[in-house]
């Protein structure tokens, strides 16, 4: 497993070279070809997602692999990328406030 | 795996990227990346589908894949790429969503 995401992380890292933020440096000599890594870099990050999600809600919406996908699996599978980018999105948001509240994030996290 | 994608990245890189005089042609290099990252796209799918099917269809290991389990991988196959496009459509309709909140 571990061994699989580092595999990813060098792939999107050797074929974009970098991230966004730091594709400027490399963009100051072509501004085509910054344009270009950042639309690439945007694109690999939504196909990874896809990949990510797809492994999850399979988990979670298929039982056993029939003729074709029925619609309550297919209406699972939505649900469950959903479910999914409110999760991520609650998290940033109450990170967001714990951190803006007195209290250290740490001190929250053992509430 | 990984080391294989990673030689047939740097050897497609080297032999096309330095045309006549040494000069680099960004049109060439973008379309040799565009190149690459499908590939990587697909052998990604593949992992994961490979995981999937075996974790699904295989229960214990034989001394050859049967009958019912080389079925059961090629519905399985069929259903994990339903399930991608299933995946990839929700998730860019909840994007366009977010996008059209902002």
């Amino acid at each position: 497993r571990a061994a699989a995401r580092e595999g990813r992380g060098v792939a999107v890292t050797a074929v974009t070279g970098m991230d966004t933020s730091s594709a400027a440096g490399l963009g100051g000599a072509d501004p085509q070809l910054q344009r270009f890594i950042e639309v690439e870099t945007q694109k690999q990050r939504f196909q990874q997602l896809v990949h990510q999600m797809t492994e999850l809600c399979w988990e979670k919406c298929m039982d056993k692999p029939g003729p074709k996908l029925d619609s309550r699996a297919e209406t699972c599978f939505v649900n469950c990328v959903e479910r999914f980018i409110d999760t991520s999105q609650f998290i940033l948001n109450r990170l967001e406030q714990t951190q803006k509240s007195k209290s250290a994030f740490s001190e929250s996290l053992s509430d | 795996m990984e080391s294989g994608f990673s030689s047939d990245f740097g050897s497609d890189f080297s032999s096309g990227g330095g045309g006549a005089g040494g000069k680099l042609d960004p049109g060439l290099i973008m379309e040799q990346v565009k190149v690459q990252i499908a590939v990587a796209n697909a052998q990604e799918l593949l992992q994961r589908m490979t995981d999937k099917c075996f974790r699904k269809c295989i229960g214990k290991p034989g001394g050859s894949l049967d009958n019912s389990e080389q079925k059961c991988i090629a519905m399985c196959m069929d259903r994990y790429m339903d399930s991608w496009n299933t995946v990839s459509r929700a998730y860019n309709s909840r994007l366009q969503r977010e996008r059209a909140n902002m």
